[in-house]
């Protein structure tokens, strides 16, 4: 979680200096949801992730300097700095993309799990979407064939109460997304999506039953992005302070570190080393982004197609 | 590639003439995606209607009762996500044949293929690759209306990391599905309706069919037609009654639209000096507008007489049985227009 926050805090430091190209949607107050999620997830696990994807780029293993290198458009992120944001990639980690269109992941992790059913593999495939991303007919056409077919998926939605200005219960007369759940026949679970334990704890529950090729569950998270929709959006016209404050009050990193140390599991001095071990990651992810070149006219024709001579 | 695979490049080269076999346009697709699907478990078909039916068109008939439930499988009516589904089991290492029976259908899932399936190779660097077929039968037959006769082929070859076939023959369905689903890009396979049940020489050992490899349909001298898919048939029908008047014509069957085989289209130009192009697409930014402008671009000073598109008028697609031949290009007009062609120059 820590790494997450602190990640999104070097990228908007970096975007305000006018140094990163294109737009980005950061993570910051929902690192939870990501966190309690991958953790539950082995390394050959597909996940398909959205426009806000950095969180679950970094939770699946993709490296800060990969994915910070990414956001700057050179060639030494994770898609030679071709994808951006947006456009996260990596197969060595089964992540299988953030994206800039809503919400395609749930259609595509869905396939990803159906492939690994078919070649009878045990691997499970997580989509993360939107409570915007619930109300696109992709939800429901990819909920309907998962639960069908009995596909291993685990379908996320982060409902952060809000796509860009529109409050979720203008979008949708039945705001509990989880309920929809009973539509497909399948699970479906409303967890405080700022309790990463709770989190944990629910998709444990989910990747199990998927494991044993019971098919997919549908997992609500309640939570709330601190700042606005994307970089430069103040995200206060259509919010209350109130609002803000009081999710604010409720810090993810804050809970975790309130309770270990309440449980007496860690010790204050563990987590201020966390603290210092992460900015100092994101000192060198940011110092290596900023240093790498941008791709060269030369390649920018360069796998339009996968041609087997070539590759 | 297995050894015993033959690579032909056109039909007249087609293996084993002496077996004669024949054989539908469905059938001939049927057989080549039954022996890649023996040959790579990695293959599996999904549509609606493509399992114990046998598809609308009979594309799939006899491929469930083979490879089981598991490996062909019915879809509900959700187009969307069989093609998202698709790039996921792709991007998984799966190949998928992802069945949409109507070209038009293929609207539904747009998103999926333009902004998914032919982007993620180019974006993630090569990292990814997606390989998979999307199946769908385009064309008007018989008043099939406005929503079951696109004919959109240009759609998909306008953009950058699909493949796209529209072939015409049975021989070349078999030679030209069997190597894309040896392709590992996301290939847009277009049937006919029309040419489903239409039969021809089908050889049955093994071979494939480049892409990118036109068929000289007809050999001629005096005009080239190039074409497809449904009106390779009606092509060859104007010539053989355009040779009753001494108009000799060549047809060029394009076979796949990306890559498109420009060579062949010059070097019958540079023989014939006249160029004319039979779409069943509108002329409009389409396959006929390509074509002339390559031809305008590299090889204009080859041409004796302007550049004639003979195309579908640009209405959407009529159930009126009446009027159908005056909107779809016909034997007569192609006829008529090619006779006037002949007699005008630059
Ligand atoms: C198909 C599509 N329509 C619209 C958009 C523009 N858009 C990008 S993010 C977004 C809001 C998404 O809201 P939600 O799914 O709740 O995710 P959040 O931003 O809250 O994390 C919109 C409308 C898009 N990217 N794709
Ligand atoms: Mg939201």
């Amino acid at each position: 979680m820590v790494l997450i926050r602190e990640f999104e805090l070097k990228a908007k430091e970096v975007f305000r200096s006018g140094r990163m190209p294109g737009f980005i949607h950061v993570y910051i107050g929902e690192e939870a949801v990501a966190t309690g999620v991958c953790g539950q997830l082995r390394k050959d696990d597909y996940v398909a992730s959205t426009h806000r994807g950095h969180g679950h780029a970094l939770a699946k293993g993709i490296s800060a300097r990969d994915a910070m290198a990414e956001l700057m458009g050179v060639v030494t992120g994770c898609s030679g700095g071709r994808g951006g944001t947006m456009h996260l990639y990596d197969p060595t980690v089964g992540f299988l993309g953030s994206n800039g269109v809503v919400p395609p992941g749930i259609l595509i992790a869905t396939g990803a799990g159906l492939s690994a059913k078919l070649k009878g593999g045990d691997q499970v495939a997580v989509a993360f979407f939107g409570d915007g991303g619930s109300n696109n007919g992709a939800f429901h056409e990819g909920l309907n064939m998962a639960a069908t077919w009995d596909i291993p998926v685990i379908f996320v939605c982060e409902n952060n109460m809000y796509a860009t200005e529109m409050p979720f219960a203008k979008a949708t007369k039945n705001t509990n997304i989880a309920s929809r759940a009973a539509a497909y026949g399948i699970p479906g679970v409303q967890v405080d999506g700022n309790n990463v334990l709770e989190v944990y704890e629910k998709t444990g529950e989910a990747v199990a039953r998927a494991r044993r090729g019971e098919g997919p569950t549908l997992i609500e998270c309640l939570t709330y992005r601190w700042f606005g929709h994307h970089e430069g959006d103040p995200g206060v016209a259509y919010r209350t302070k109130e609002e803000i404050a009081a999710w604010k009050a409720r810090d993810p990193i804050q809970k975790l570190h309130d309770d270990a140390i309440a449980a007496k599991l860690a010790s204050e001095q563990e987590f201020k080393q966390i603290d210092v071990d992460i900015k100092g990651e994101l000192e060198d992810a940011a110092e290596f982004a900023l240093s790498s070149p941008l791709e060269k006219n030369e390649t920018a024709l360069d796998h339009v197609y996968f041609n087997p001579a070539a590759d | 590639m297995s050894e015993t695979t033959t690579l032909i490049s056109s039909a007249s080269e087609t293996p084993s003439r002496q077996a004669e076999r024949i054989i539908t346009y469905a059938q001939a697709g049927v057989e080549g995606v039954r022996e890649e699907m023996r040959r790579n478990p990695d293959i599996f078909y999904i549509g609606q209607g493509i399992g114990p039916r046998g598809g609308n068109f009979q594309q799939s008939r006899g491929l469930w009762e083979e490879f089981g439930e598991e490996r062909v499988r019915d879809t509900p009516i959700a187009e969307r996500a069989q093609a998202g589904m698709g790039v996921g089991a792709a991007l998984a290492g799966s190949h998928p044949i992802i069945d949409i029976v109507f070209l038009d259908f293929t609207l539904e899932a747009m998103g999926e293929i333009v902004q998914q399936a032919s982007t993620i190779h180019y974006i993630s660097n090569g990292r990814y690759k997606v390989p998979m077929l999307l199946r769908a039968a385009g064309g008007g037959v018989r008043s099939t209306g406005p929503h079951h006769s696109h004919t959109f082929w240009s759609f998909f070859a306008h953009i950058p990391g699909l493949k796209v076939a529209v072939p015409s023959a049975p021989a070349d369905v078999k030679g030209l599905i069997k190597t894309a689903l040896r392709d590992e890009n996301p290939v847009m396979f277009i049937e006919h309706k029309g040419l489903y049940n239409t039969k021809g020489h089908v050889p049955e050992e093994e071979y494939l069919i480049p892409f990118g490899e036109a068929r000289i349909a007809r050999a001629g001298k005096h005009v080239t037609l190039v074409t497809l898919g449904m009106m390779v048939q009606r092509s060859l029908d104007a010539a053989a009654k355009l040779t009753e008047s001494g108009i000799s014509v060549e047809v060029i069957d394009l076979r796949t639209l990306v890559p498109l085989d420009k060579e062949t289209i010059f070097a019958s130009v540079a023989k014939t000096g006249r160029l004319a192009i039979v779409d069943e697409a509108y002329a409009s930014c389409g396959v006929s507008a390509e074509v002339a402008a390559l031809v305008a671009g590299e090889a204009l000073d080859e041409l004796d007489a302007p550049i004639l598109r003979i195309c579908t008028r640009p209405t959407p697609h009529t159930f009126s049985p009446s009027t159908d031949a005056y909107l779809v290009p016909s034997v007569d007009r192609i006829v008529s227009e090619v006779a006037d062609l002949v007699g005008k120059k630059i």
